[in-house]
């Protein structure tokens, strides 16, 4: 979960390449001279060139940068964002990135807030304050250790020159700013709960060939994606307006045209869809194989349905479509009937499998084919609708009512109830109104 | 006794003033060192006072692998062996693509884990770190029904085909289904149904082709197929070694095939009937956080930790394009085509979403509005519009 830190290090470390990193130059802070330092503005500058993208994106990444560490602000220590002008900021030292000292010591925390204390005579910030007083609790034997160090490292750093001492406290600060962020502020360390990690190919080789297959999907499918190329009357999303959801309902009476081309792309395109699906058994009982249709959607009631079910709904199909003289008998080779036969007395799920294949691929290689050819298709391909495109609103900042729709659940509840007291048409399921 | 000093004084001398790149890189190595000493009580002074002259051996290494890369571009290129996006060279590239956020859905009171869509195609359901489960109509973006788990984290949650119930599960280790009653005064949760029992958290969930089956993955590294009346175990799935954190159903026509992938950077590909591993695919370098399948079936695509996407040919059985970019240094936590297949959507824990042209491999656009990571994202059934979802407690609709 923490690879960020390896792509987020590779970005720095090319930000501090010799040749095409970052130029940096001294900054004055205050009477002091900080020396490597750059401008927000740089930053963001360098980000653009380097990844190509755009002030909006640039600025983004940058942000992360800071708040996880990797860069830090030389004037406004607490306020870890990236300011895209004059503002100057610095590399933070290895020592203190989250891939290298991660989680934080509470010790090291309890030394770095004596030292704030003792320099500060007491005066800590709020939350600070509190975090002290909890550690001094909780690590109470260890007080004395805490103490000592904190006075030594203040005492060491004294002899540093002042810009030295500078940027070491800057740095510290940053660090535990990250580290132990202040309340209100987002814990950006936050990694959602713990998984469980292991840490390990053969070369395939792939002809042009093989892959033309995903050029030649996207193009057939390009119109009939409203992202890509809209869809008409309106996407409902963009104008309110649902006549593309009725217009293209599992009821309708007359299909669009899109839609009844879509059949003709693959024989699942035409089963997937209930309106298609009933199209082709209106075909088949013409041609006197409907069975196959029906014995094909009884299995799928087999594989799918509760397991409770399976032996009675396998007896079923047998009675229907399987048993000498059934009278919806449908005509599989005789090995396969004969393996199927022989599976039914033990029923179980997969028992229909083979037989239900051996039924696809006859209507996919034979029916289908031969009804995308006949008149019942043509006729309806060539009745289809083409939408208009909605006019646009005379009133286009008044938005149009966004109209609800009878839940799922109560469409099939009222069949369920059918005799009981009906619960009042849409008004029943509406939840809290939230309209924006 | 003379007080040791905290060795943070020493180091922070060496590496602060004079952080020039040179030593940076010497620093990467030396921070190894550093760990290693102080484990083993190693005086720092001494340390320091050792030659370190990492950067020698990185430049030669450096150097040998991309002669290894050239020659085996070389050797591919003899037999013709090609990538998806020199395939696609010929194909028109992709316009501008404005899309913009046309509904927020604001109620979840912290962060979103995850969402799906309703065959209605305007319905969704939606959990979150709270225990909270809301069905909403996305459209009029009204909240249809709550119910509160028993648990936090709920990290999967699916909506049955018939719109009729919802599944959800997550740190209870269950996955759990609720009929979705329309009476009022009705307690969702006192229909509730446990359908699956795992011995870690619920990572995934989704039922097959009907209301009577669920599939779930998790994080005790299997992943399971359950009759929901019974709650009986139909097939369990054995082969990833770490936490399994995503599965989709394949869209084929004989229905029987998902695909899982998980923690050990693995994506399987697994048949329902056997319980058989048939497919197995480890190109990523890190947690694979999401698994969509092609709208045909013959490929899947995945979003990983290593801050990129891919996409496998099942035929090829091979790996066939990367979508990342240098600048996009997150992992991706969920993918999902776009009807026609041409366009993927990522969402990112950068709080952005990438949208990727599949055949050519290029980034068409990226999308801002989040204020935390997007941890969920699908298509809606008609491919009209996206919904995304993220730690910032909403949930975007967007075309």
């Amino acid at each position: 979960m923490s690879f960020y830190k390896i792509t987020m290090e590779r970005v720095i470390v090319s930000m501090q390449d010799p040749d095409m990193g970052m130029k940096m130059r001294n900054q004055r802070l205050l009477i002091t001279v900080i020396p490597h330092a750059m401008t927000g503005r740089d930053i963001v500058d360098w980000l653009i060139q380097k990844y190509t993208i755009t002030e909006e994106e640039a600025l983004h990444i940058g942000n992360f940068l800071v708040k996880y560490g990797y860069i830090y602000p030389l004037k406004e220590p607490r306020n870890l964002c990236l300011k895209q002008d004059e503002t100057p900021y610095r590399f933070q030292t290895p020592y203190y990135w989250t891939s290298t000292r991660w989680p934080a010591s509470e010790l090291d925390y309890a030394i770095y807030l004596a030292k704030k204390n003792i320099r500060k005579q007491g005066e800590l910030i709020e939350y600070e304050k509190e975090c002290y007083n909890a550690l001094h609790k909780r690590i109470n034997h260890t007080w004395d250790f805490v103490v000592m160090q904190a006075r030594e490292q203040l005492r060491a750093s004294k002899q540093r020159r002042k810009a030295d001492r500078i940027v070491l406290e800057c740095q510290e600060q940053a660090y535990w700013l990250i580290n132990r962020p202040p309340p209100g502020v987002m814990d950006i360390l936050e990694q959602g709960p713990d998984r469980r990690n292991v840490a390990n190919t053969r070369v395939q080789l792939v002809s042009g060939q093989m892959l033309a297959i995903f050029v030649k999907y996207c193009e057939q499918y390009q119109d009939h994606d409203p992202i890509m190329q809209g869809c008409l009357p309106s996407n409902p999303w963009i104008t309110d307006d649902i006549m593309y959801w009725n217009m293209n309902s599992e009821t309708v009476t007359m299909p669009t045209k899109l839609r009844v081309e879509r059949w003709s792309f693959s024989f699942m395109e035409l089963l997937n869809d209930p309106l298609g699906r009933k199209e082709l058994l209106t075909y088949l009982e013409k041609e006197f194989s409907a069975e196959n249709l029906c014995f094909w959607q009884a299995c799928e009631e087999v594989r799918h349905g509760e397991a409770s079910k399976i032996a009675a709904k396998v007896d079923e199909v047998y009675k229907q479509f399987l048993a000498p003289g059934a009278s919806r008998w449908v005509n599989i080779d005789s090995k396969t009937m004969e393996k199927t036969l022989e599976g039914i007395k033990h029923p179980h799920r997969f028992v229909l499998d083979d037989a239900q294949m051996h039924i696809y691929f006859l209507m996919k290689k034979d029916s289908y084919p031969r009804y995308l050819k006949s008149e019942l298709y043509k006729n309806l391909l060539a009745k289809a609708i083409v939408p208009q495109e909605t006019k646009k609103s005379v009133f286009p900042f008044m938005r149009r009512q966004r109209h609800s729709s009878p839940s799922p659940a109560l469409v099939t509840q009222t069949a369920e109830d059918n005799g009981k007291a009906k619960p009042s048409a849409a008004k029943a399921n509406a939840g809290t109104a939230s309209q924006i | 006794m003379y007080p040791s000093i905290h060795p943070s004084i020493h180091l922070s001398t060496l590496t602060s003033i004079s952080s020039s790149p040179v030593i940076i890189y010497v620093h990467l190595a030396v921070q190894q060192l550093q760990t290693l000493c102080f484990l083993a009580n190693f005086p720092l002074a001494k340390m320091a006072a050792q030659e370190v002259q990492p950067s020698e051996t990185i430049a030669k290494l450096k150097s040998e692998s991309e002669a290894l890369k050239t020659k085996l571009e070389e050797e591919r290129a003899k037999l013709h062996d090609v990538e998806l996006h020199q395939v696609a060279e010929k194909v028109d590239p992709l316009g501008q693509f404005v899309m913009k956020t046309r509904r927020t859905l604001k109620g979840h009171g912290n962060k979103v884990l995850c969402m799906d869509w309703c065959k209605d195609k305007r319905r969704i359901v939606s959990s979150s770190q709270d225990g909270k489960v809301i069905v909403w109509d996305a459209f009029t973006t009204n909240k249809e029904h709550a119910v509160t788990m028993p648990c936090t984290w709920v990290m999967a949650c699916a909506y049955a085909p018939s719109g009729c119930a919802v599944a959800c599960g997550g740190l209870d280790n269950k996955c759990s289904v609720y009929p979705l009653s329309l009476d009022k005064n009705e307690n969702l949760a006192a229909k509730k149904k446990s359908v699956a029992m795992h011995t870690n958290y619920l990572s995934a969930c989704s039922f097959t082709n009907s209301d009577m089956q669920i599939l779930t993955s998790s994080g005790d590294g299997t992943c399971a197929l359950w009759d929901v009346e019974s709650g009986q175990l139909l097939q369990s799935f054995h082969g990833h070694a770490a936490d399994v954190l995503c599965l989709d159903l394949a869209p084929s026509e004989t229905g029987n095939t998902f695909v899982s992938g998980g923690c050990d950077k693995k994506a399987n590909v697994w048949d329902m009937r056997s319980g058989q591993c048939i497919q197995s695919f480890e190109t990523h370098e890190s947690d694979i956080n999401s698994v969509r399948y092609y709208p045909s079936g013959d490929a899947f695509a995945s979003g990983s930790d290593d801050a990129t996407c891919r996409l496998y040919d099942l035929r090829a059985d091979r790996e066939v394009a990367i979508y990342s970019k240098e600048s996009i240094i997150f992992g991706a936590s969920s993918v999902d085509f776009s009807l026609s297949g041409r366009l993927l959507f990522g969402g990112y824990n950068d709080y952005t979403i990438n949208v990727w042209d599949v055949l050519k491999g290029t980034r068409v656009s990226i999308l801002f509005g989040h204020e935390n990571r997007v941890s969920t994202l699908r298509v809606s059934p008609d491919g009209t519009a996206f919904c995304s979802g993220s730690w910032d407690h909403t949930l975007r609709v967007r075309e």
